[in-house]
């Protein structure tokens, strides 16, 4: 018997303010660079001093957003901790390959080596709550989250585990900005409209960061946002084969284009590789309500945990907030929301959420 | 000697991130692993390096760092004694 | 376990060997990677020992016919080839005939370039296009590439050094749930100068040739190595009439949660992972014929690991050995050369030698297999514990 799984709580640390999990974007920040910071809550509510010296940005994040997650889920340790990150501890691996090129390979500390492996973040929720469970890091670009998501969501459905905690996280470190910029992934304007960008008609994307965190289950509780009914990840897709893909994971999901209200779309405003969605909005879904979410969020490696964070919103408070929506089509009641994205041509997901 | 247990405690704030305390609430003999001060193992290898790299002294086994850094006192009169 | 995950082909790279049959050669033979460092400049080279793959990165360029101005690090040229091998070996023609995935794992990634066009990358715009190779998941889509996977479910794990052993787990778990028909697991490491230079802020670098489980062990070696096995479900093993190498009876995944880099005292995520893996595989301690140790020659790790295999199995621990000794350590990947040994070593009724080992550890009396022993073997267990609490075992077995 195939168990199905539901998203009972999240936990969001964004370019808004998300964190708080009674609000809904009701209070928009603008933002006028082309690489933007979270919105940090007061990191010393949920981190010891003591835990806290070593953590980078993206750490303190991480562990944050997991904490927010687990106290709405009301749970205090779960079977299992899945994370995605893009990028890794970006702020670490540049202190520790910096120092070592500027030392010349000499007086070097192991803090910032150890804190730049790629599953520390993972890690360290587990040493904190003494998760003694499973525990992946998933590093796949822009299929971070959704990797996490196919495996948590496995492990549900086979009944292996029975709640599981999942993130995506990653941060903005100074010499990575620097490259991207210099390589023109990042959008070269020196100042621009965030909240005009997905007009933009330039070539790059808004840099930024975050954590976004799930508590999943095979078991309904009362906080629950939505059921994850599927997730496909794709390492490559031409966009004269969108269609179809979309086409096929809607039929092993016995759906067709109709059962789909709402689309989340991860347009960054990079004219470059935007075409893909618009495929689908001239296309299959051009009756559909679309909606984004990188004018609000930015671009980074794991953002589609936060479209995530805001499909799993919509459907919970039967809302669409108006910063999000791109046409005028809204249903009358959200069932199904469709996620997809992809970055730079690459690494595109699908996701299927619907009400519970 | 004073002199320099206020340098170590100054250089141990800074060098293992321990933002909330100030120099005057380390004691010269508090414990500074386990239950006193809350330092671990990455700490004694952040120590360790910092006697090499500020006061020349270097060691091969980092369970030498054992004795050396009980406290601030043990730290101080090792590096009186081996520095060059 | 339900469906059984077939292991049908085998690919790799290490110090001991360009591809799976050296590397058999080289275990029988017990001939050592290890040596001084000669390709990678550092100020360390005459302090470490390193198990260094011989192939120069324009070597392995010719050897897979990349363009001149590709964006292959070291790291994805290793893993290139060791996948083609892989899927070579199993006698896949048409690899989009069934569905299929590849789950590689790493730590380092385009950390080599990186490292050596840091401040280059800001100055000059000739080396700008390895920016792109640095993030993990970039070097697997290349390998993808390299294999001719297109359209697919294509990911990357990083765990630290259980890497590739977690790459196996979700590879036989997507088989297991039916989501996919084939899976190539396994993992890439390339020596990098940051890897290097890590472990040596953690002072767990030997000076010397590594010795694992012996009592004056003084730390590990790293290494380089790619290594990946093609997972493939009875639907194929049926319909292509494939000749089966070994089969993944049980994994499990477990996290210590004691601290960041150590192991706790007593090995408790270890012990977990292996009673884990033997219960999903339904199998009594006592039907494993043999174990591959994490066996890293840290005096952490093969005191924790060592007592963990106690607790597992008692009064009666099978044979047991390290091939660190051979390869060095070689984080992300040695989850996949260790699997690749332990189903040489079915295949084979052959039981590698731990080398080096010297003094008896005083801690406990168990003693790793130092000579190559020729015995029935029908199940094999396979250690890979890492940062961050990461612990993980994979049973592999002859029968299914």
């Amino acid at each position: 018997m195939m168990k199905k799984v539901y998203i009972n709580s999240v936990g969001s640390i964004s370019s808004q303010k998300t964190f708080d999990n009674d609000e809904f974007l009701n209070d928009i920040i603008n933002y006028h660079t082309t690489n933007i910071s979270v919105v940090n809550p007061n990191y010393k509510e949920y981190l010891d001093a003591g835990s806290a010296r070593r953590m980078a940005k993206g750490i303190k994040m991480g562990v944050v957003a997991s904490k927010i997650a687990m106290d709405e889920a009301g749970v205090e340790s779960v079977d299992a901790v899945i994370t995605g990150t893009g990028m890794g501890c970006v702020i670490d691996s540049e202190k520790f390959v910096s120092r070592l090129i500027d030392n010349n390979e000499e007086y070097l500390t192991p803090t910032s080596f150890i804190q730049s492996t790629h599953n520390t973040v993972g890690g360290q929720i587990a040493l904190g709550i003494q998760c003694k469970g499973y525990n992946f890091t998933y590093v796949h670009s822009s299929s971070s989250f959704e990797s996490a998501l196919i495996d948590a969501k496995l492990q549900l459905t086979l009944d292996e585990a029975s709640t599981i905690l999942v993130g995506g996280i990653d941060e903005l470190g100074p010499h990575m900005i620097q490259v991207h910029g210099l390589i023109k992934h990042i959008k070269q304007e020196k100042t621009i409209d965030n909240l005009a960008i997905l007009n933009s008609g330039t070539e790059g994307a808004v840099f930024s960061e975050g954590a976004n965190f799930f508590v999943l289950s095979n078991g309904k509780e009362n906080t629950c946002y939505a059921e994850l009914v599927d997730v496909e990840i794709l390492n490559t897709l031409s966009k004269e084969r969108l269609e179809q893909q979309v086409r096929s994971f809607l039929n092993q999901n016995k759906m067709t284009i109709n059962d789909v209200d709402v689309i989340v779309l991860g347009n960054n405003g990079d004219v470059s590789f935007d075409e893909y969605y618009s495929v689908l909005t001239n296309g299959l879904f051009k009756n559909t309500q679309h909606t984004a979410y990188k004018h609000l969020s930015g671009e980074f490696k794991t953002v589609s945990s936060f479209g995530f964070w805001l499909g799993a919103k919509m459907l919970k408070t039967q809302s669409i907030p108006q910063i999000v929506k791109l046409n005028d089509n809204a249903p009358k009641a959200i069932k199904n929301v469709l996620i997809y994205n992809q970055y730079r041509g690459e690494n595109h997901t699908f996701v299927m959420l619907r009400t519970c | 000697m004073s002199d320099l247990k206020e340098e170590l405690k100054g250089k141990i704030i800074e060098q293992l991130n321990l933002e909330d305390l100030t120099v005057t609430e380390i004691a010269d003999d508090e414990v500074l692993f386990g239950d006193g001060l809350g330092l671990d193992s990455i700490d004694a290898l952040e120590l360790i390096v910092m006697l090499d790299k500020d006061y020349g002294i270097k060691l091969a086994d980092p369970k030498e760092g054992k004795a050396i850094f009980e406290s601030v006192n043990s730290m101080a009169a090792y590096i009186e004694a081996n520095r060059k | 376990m339900g469906a059984s995950i077939a292991i049908t082909g085998m690919g790799m790279l290490s110090a001991i060997g360009n591809n799976v049959q050296e590397n058999y050669d080289s275990l029988v033979q017990g001939k050592t990677g290890i040596s001084k460092i000669s390709r990678l400049s550092t100020i360390h080279k005459d302090s470490i020992m390193v198990g260094e793959i011989p192939y120069t990165n324009s070597a392995m360029e010719a050897m897979l016919g990349l363009p001149k101005n590709h964006s292959f690090s070291r790291t994805s040229l290793l893993g290139s080839l060791a996948a083609k091998q892989a899927v070579a070996s199993a006698g896949i023609r048409d690899i989009s005939k069934y569905k299929t995935g590849l789950i590689s794992a790493s730590t380092v990634g385009g950390m080599d370039m990186t490292e050596q066009y840091y401040y280059d990358y800001l100055e000059n715009e000739t080396h700008r296009r390895f920016i792109k190779e640095h993030p993990l998941g970039d070097g697997t889509n290349k390998i993808a590439q390299q294999i001719g996977l297109n359209e697919s479910l294509v990911t990357t794990i990083s765990t630290a050094c259980s890497s590739a052993a977690n790459a196996i787990i979700m590879g036989s778990r997507l088989i297991k749930a039916g989501k996919l028909d084939r899976v190539i697991v396994g993992g890439t490491d390339c020596l990098s100068k940051f890897t290097i230079n890590g472990f040596k802020t953690l002072m767990i670098l030997s000076d010397t040739y590594n010795t694992p489980f012996d009592e004056n062990r003084k730390g590990l070696n790293l290494g380089e190595a790619a290594a990946y096995i093609v997972l493939e479900s009875d639907k194929i093993v049926k319909a292509e009439n494939r000749k089966v190498l070994g089969y993944v009876k049980g994994y499990g995944n477990t996290n210590d949660a004691f601290h960041q880099t150590a192991s706790s005292e007593n090995g408790d995520g270890a012990t977990a992972a292996m009673e884990k893996t033997l219960k999903v595989a339904g199998v009594n301690p006592s039907q494993v014929d043999y174990i591959n140790a994490h066996g890293t020659a840290t005096p952490n790790n093969d005191l924790s690991e060592g007592r963990a295999i106690i607790r597992v199995f008692g009064k009666k621990v099978p044979p047991f050995s390290s091939t660190k000794a051979f390869t060095g350590h070689t984080l992300a990947a040695a989850g996949g050369v260790e699997a690749i040994y332990s189903i040489l070593a079915l295949q084979n009724n052959t039981i590698f030698p731990n080398l080096n080992f010297k003094t008896q550890m005083k801690e406990f009396n168990i003693t790793p297999e130092t000579h190559l022993v020729e015995k029935e073997l029908q199940m094999v267990l396979s250690n890979s514990l890492g940062f961050g609490g990461n612990c993980t075992s994979v049973l592999f077995s002859k029968e299914p």
